[in-house]
């Protein structure tokens, strides 16, 4: 099927500037309590952009006026999901799309790590059975690791 | 059939990971228009939520619901809902047909008696009407609706011709049609209005009866608040400029391409209820009133007799708050001057070449 971004449709907007429907800011306040709640009591927050009736260029506005910072990463679990800090450390962008590369979802999280990029408990749990599994069949292939104990 | 899986051990079977089961999570309390905030709930109840039988029943409809949803954009969400839920009967996209299919759907009724969930795409010919107009397997929509409805946990009337009647009962109505809940008073029915409701809409009622066993709250039409509860016009990112009058008078005016209200060219963004100035279309993309073009009002009852689709709504109704009783206020007023102004300009434009005015384009229909 084709992709949306596939078909050649320009958006003309000569006099339209990007920031006029004015629906970036009160966000970029929304961020701002936010952010000082979690520099306070470390709440964090997080705010679903599909909510906001944004119009064309108030999502290219905010995303400006949040520009980016030092850490970039990719989590590729059902579709890529890129994360991003933005030039205020603890504000983060995650950006979801599905395996076709479309877009699912928008959010803003407000935490010191994206819940996200954090390894949960039980996958820990998991990876040590597995890394488990993976030692001892190394150790059983390898002729050497007898004389190693 | 229904199994005794959970959703959680379906997901992980498909290979979905647990930082794709929060993905999931995330996109669902997006998609059930709940606060990210709520992803971990959600997690939670999905974990341990079984799969419910879905019965799927298709009567005077275009299928367009049915586009709607599985052209939908988002294949990981809305087809993950689909694998984990159990559709068991489809008129439209079942293979099966005739006696196969309706032993199917009388399976799944039996297997899964009191528990099923119906979803009804399509208006039906009343019990009064020549129940010839729309036959399954020689059986009346009516017949069938009944017979499917006796052991289900709750009808979901998706688009607005399950649940007004829609485009079958605009005037003069030849098929005497009806919409599921003039039928239906022992059972909840839900309404997912639009002509075609919003995917995510359709799927994001499911999702939550799947994640919380619960029906959503309802409107007074029927509609669940989440998706409903606001008009298009208090959503509408071109809201400032109807409060400060200033309206496109034609589509290729200044005005239209300047982004402004589309009011006075028939927008009924005021009266009517729906998700789609914030969930928007395919995929997030757009929506008609961010691509220039008036809100026709298609999640509201007989919104096909509701005049014409360019004509400026005389008093802007049905949106509470004084407010926006005095924006109306204005607009209507501004809109009034603008109005005269605007067939001024026809007729000048009209000298010169053709410009198209809402006007216009009414009298052609
Ligand atoms: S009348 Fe229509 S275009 Fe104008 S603000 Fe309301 S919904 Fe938006
Ligand atoms: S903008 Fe209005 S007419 Fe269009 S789909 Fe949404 S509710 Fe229906």
């Amino acid at each position: 099927m084709a992709k949306l971004a596939g078909i050649p449709i320009h958006i003309e907007q000569p006099e339209a500037e990007p920031q006029q429907f004015g629906n970036a800011l009160p966000i970029l306040n929304e961020i701002r309590h936010a952010l000082a709640r979690f520099a306070e009591r470390a709440e964090p927050t997080r705010i679903d952009l599909a909510a906001i009736p944004f119009g064309p260029g108030d999502e290219e506005r905010l995303m400006a006026l949040l520009g980016r910072g030092e850490v970039e990463a990719t989590i590729d679990a059902l579709g890529p999901t890129r994360v991003w800090e933005t030039r205020f450390p603890g504000v983060w962008v995650l950006d979801y799309a599905n395996v076709e590369g479309e877009r699912i979802a928008l959010q803003i999280e407000i935490d010191e790590i994206p819940q996200m990029l954090r390894t949960q408990r039980a996958d820990i749990t998991d990876s040590l059975a597995a890394l488990d599994a993976a030692l001892a069949s190394a150790t059983a292939a390898d002729p050497a690791a007898e004389s190693r104990h | 059939m229904a199994t005794s899986k959970t959703l959680g051990e379906s997901l992980r079977q498909h290979g979905v990971s647990r930082r794709g089961f929060l993905k999931f999570c995330a996109a669902t309390a997006s998609m059930m228009a709940l606060p990210p905030s709520m992803a971990p709930a959600i997690a939670q109840a999905l974990e341990k939520a079984r799969r419910p039988s879905v019965i799927w029943l298709s009567f005077q409809e275009c299928t367009g619901c049915t586009e709607s949803l599985t052209r939908s954009f988002s294949p990981t969400v809305e087809n993950l809902i689909f694998d984990v839920i159990s559709l068991d009967y489809h008129h439209t996209l079942q293979a099966a047909a005739g006696d196969a299919a309706e032993h199917a759907r009388e399976q799944a009724m039996n297997t899964n008696a009191g528990e099923y969930l119906v979803v009804v795409d399509g208006s039906l010919p009343g019990p009064n009407a020549n129940p010839g107009y729309s036959t399954i397997a020689g059986i009346s929509n009516y017949d069938m609706l009944m017979d499917t409805i006796d052991g289900a946990a709750a009808v979901v009337a998706v688009g607005t011709c399950a649940a007004f009647g829609g485009l079958p009962k605009a005037d003069p109505n030849p098929t005497g049609a009806v919409s599921v809940q003039d039928l239906v008073k022992d059972k909840p029915v839900i309404n997912v209005s639009g002509c075609p409701p919003v995917p995510m809409v359709i799927t994001g009622v499911l999702a939550q009866f799947l994640t919380f066993g619960t029906l959503p709250e309802l409107d007074e039409y029927g509609r669940p608040r989440a998706f409903f509860g606001q008009s298009i016009h208090d959503r509408c990112y071109r809201r400032p400029f109807y409060d400060k009058g200033k309206f496109a008078e034609s589509f290729d005016d200044e005005g239209a391409k300047a982004g402004w209200c589309l009011y006075r060219l028939g927008c009924k963004g005021p009266m009517t209820y729906n998700a789609c100035a914030t969930m928007k279309w395919n995929g997030g993309a757009s929506w008609p009133v961010e691509a220039g073009y008036p809100c026709l009002g298609c999640s509201e009852p007989d919104f096909w007799d509701a005049g014409g689709f360019y004509k400026a709504l005389s008093v802007p109704t049905g949106s509470p708050g004084d407010v926006l009783l005095t924006a109306g206020a204005v607009g209507a007023a501004v809109g009034v001057g603008a109005g005269l102004m605007s067939r001024n300009q026809g007729k000048q434009a009209a000298k010169h070449h053709d410009k198209v005015t809402a006007d216009q384009l009414e009298e052609k229909l």
